[in-house]
């Protein structure tokens, strides 16, 4: 689980993050929808303590992550906005690289890598240098990388950024196969559609602000409208940023 | 402990497949500075020899004016040749090392028992042409010796009463200082080696990370950044460190084709040489692979780390220039100055002279101490938020 309370961060005189709190509960899906420059990015970034909140507080499973980082961070899966392979590594090297910088043994590293390539259906490149993968490959490699160690909660920065329409479809059963198995899964988002199919509670920020925080049915009943769409722009105030 | 080796492993795997790093590490780095080394000193020496064996182009102006004369110089390797229109001109554009001329009085004065005088025309600044100077001036003080002895001898008197002083020189230095003179460039060769041996690494493991954009997924994880800072200086360090490696490798083989010896010169390239030279090269190698993180980390991109490195790269010839501009005499407190104290040691080592164990211990620990600090602020760095970020 993980929760955010009164989060704030401001770069110079732009506060890009202005008070922000929610929570995101085990074996559901959290969607962060906000347009672009909203503060997702920077919000997510304080939670896997890349940064450190100007004021407020992380807590993922109930440590705080200003008093322990490291024990968050083994906590937290990651597949940040940069997902930057080694491309001289092949994909299972890359993935072992992170496995044993998480501490596992080569047994284990091995078994859930292995799993991984099975769910996210990259057999075919495992073996492959990454210089000159696809975005989809890359994305693939990128998030089994981040969820070498297992772990129970996973963050995610616009996955399905750049993806094309299959492996977006296969992005979104893999993050709903990450729900059944009763992990928290928090993912960020500009685009509408995508938050509306997913998720089973939706945090809507703009401007650095939090400005609903809902189920998506709640979300509806809340704006006056039964298209979900539309709900998103009347809290949010404009659609601009967003994609549909 | 464990994820320092992590790193580590992952860093030289990754760099030992990209080819241009290698060829940076294993070849150009260690064999580009003793070869240059070698042809430059080949050159100095194979010239200095011909000069002094080669017969002297002479012009000369007025040679009529001295027949004896001319005659002596031929008979010394003097080769006389008919004089440019400009001499002065000749001599400045340097078309000539060197004019002679000879004025018309000179006949009249020699009769005359009087100083009879010549004119040697050169160009001070041409530093080529100042063996050929001393080398005339030598033929024409010899002849000047000659008629000097003969007419003093003509008078009844003893030459002997010529000489009231007679200088004896004793030149101290021994073979192995001369040598080491010519070689006071080598530390800053290996140094500079190491340098270029470390610096495709320094880049790629911060900058190059930042570029990628791997650096951010890469703190993810649970590891602290100094540790991960650490492996990334032990990979840096080890490339750094096979290059001075093959460094002293190539220049201990590059010694045995120096014709050093036709100069009475012998160098002290040895097992002894090339072990206390890698002990005290061993903290300036972590030394300099710090500052080159450093200065990477502080670059957007590896084309601007690649900028701030070569920079830095001039920073090690500094005490070099300043040893061979200003021979200073070797004092304790040397040792103790990073890049200095290297310098010292090595030049002294290769000359033979006697390095005190105490003294490579105060060269290792003092530098060790500034790269621990280096270390520090680079870590301090490596902390700092805006480091992950890219772009």
């Amino acid at each position: 689980m993980i929760e955010l309370k009164d989060l704030h961060k401001a770069f110079g005189q732009v506060k890009a993050v202005d008070g922000v709190s929610f929570i995101a509960r085990d074996g559901e899906i959290t969607g962060l929808l906000g347009p672009n420059g909203a503060g997702k990015t920077t919000t997510l970034r304080m939670l896997y303590t890349l940064m450190k909140p100007d004021s407020g507080q992380v807590l993922v499973d109930g440590i705080d992550a200003a008093v322990d980082p490291a024990a968050v961070r083994r906590r937290l899966g990651v597949l940040p906005d940069a997902r930057g392979l080694y491309k001289r590594l092949t994909s299972r090297e890359n993935i072992d690289y992170f496995g044993r910088l998480h501490g596992m043994d080569e047994a284990a590293i091995a078994e859930r890598r292995e799993a991984l390539i099975k769910a996210l259906e990259m057999a075919d490149i495992a073996d492959r240098r990454t210089e000159g993968f696809s975005q989809g490959q890359r994305v693939k490699t990128a998030i089994a990388r981040a969820l070498i160690h297992d772990p129970k909660n996973c963050i995610l920065d616009e996955p399905t950024n750049g993806l094309d329409v299959m492996a977006t479809r296969a992005m979104r059963d893999f993050l709903r196969h990450l729900r059944d198995e009763g992990r928290c899964v928090l993912f960020s988002s500009h685009i509408m559609q995508e938050v509306g199919a997913l998720c089973d509670r939706i945090v809507v920020i703009a401007r650095g602000r939090v400005v609903a925080d809902a189920s998506p049915e709640a979300l509806r009943a809340q704006a006056g409208t039964h298209n979900l769409e539309d709900a998103f722009v009347k809290v949010i105030g404009s659609a601009e940023g967003l994609a549909a | 402990m464990k994820s320092i080796l992590t790193v580590f492993l992952k860093e030289v795997r990754e760099n030992l497949r990209d080819r241009r790093t290698v060829l940076n590490t294993l070849l150009t780095g260690p064999l580009m500075a003793p070869l240059m080394f070698v042809l430059i000193i080949n050159a100095v020496i194979s010239r200095e020899l011909d000069k002094a064996e080669k017969p002297l182009p002479v012009p000369v102006i007025g040679a009529e004016h001295a027949p004896n004369l001319i005659e002596a110089l031929k008979q010394q390797g003097a080769q006389i040749k008919d004089a440019p229109a400009d001499p002065e001109r000749a001599v400045r554009e340097q078309d000539a090392d060197l004019v002679l001329k000879i004025p018309a009085s000179y006949a009249e004065a020699w009769r005359k028992g009087e100083p009879a005088q010549v004119e040697l025309i050169f160009d001070q600044s041409q530093r080529d042409a100042s063996g050929s100077v001393a080398r005339l001036r030598g033929m024409l003080e010899s002849y000047g010796q000659r008629t000097a002895t003969m007419r003093v001898v003509a008078r009844g008197l003893s030459p002997t009463l010529m000489k009231p002083v007679v200088v004896a020189s004793r030149d101290q230095s021994t073979a192995q200082a001369r040598g080491g003179m010519m070689f006071a460039m080598l530390p800053y060769f290996f140094i500079l080696g190491a340098f270029i041996g470390g610096m495709a690494l320094a880049i790629d493991t911060t900058a190059g990370e930042r570029e990628r954009q791997s650096l951010e997924p890469l703190f993810a994880n649970p590891v602290p950044r100094s540790q991960i800072l650490l492996g990334k200086l032990g990979a840096t360090t080890s490339f750094a460190f096979t290059t001075l490696v093959l460094s002293i490798l190539a220049f201990s083989v590059a010694a045995l084709f120096l014709p050093t010896g036709k100069l009475g010169m012998s160098l002290q390239i040895g097992p002894r040489f090339a072990l206390l030279t890698l002990i005290v090269m061993l903290p300036l190698v972590f030394l300099l692979a710090s500052l080159q993180t450093l200065a990477a980390a502080f670059a957007k991109s590896y084309r601007e780390a690649q900028t701030y490195l070569s920079l830095l790269m001039f920073v090690p010839i500094i005490p070099t220039l300043m040893m061979s501009l200003f021979p200073f005499k070797t004092q304790t407190w040397m040792y103790a100055v990073p890049l200095v104290g290297q310098q010292v040691t090595i030049t002294r080592l290769m000359r033979g002279d006697p390095v005190a164990m105490s003294e490579i211990a105060l060269c290792f620990v003092a530098t060790a101490a500034v790269a621990i600090l280096a270390y520090l602020v680079t870590a301090r760095v490596y902390r700092s938020e805006r480091l992950a970020i890219s772009a």
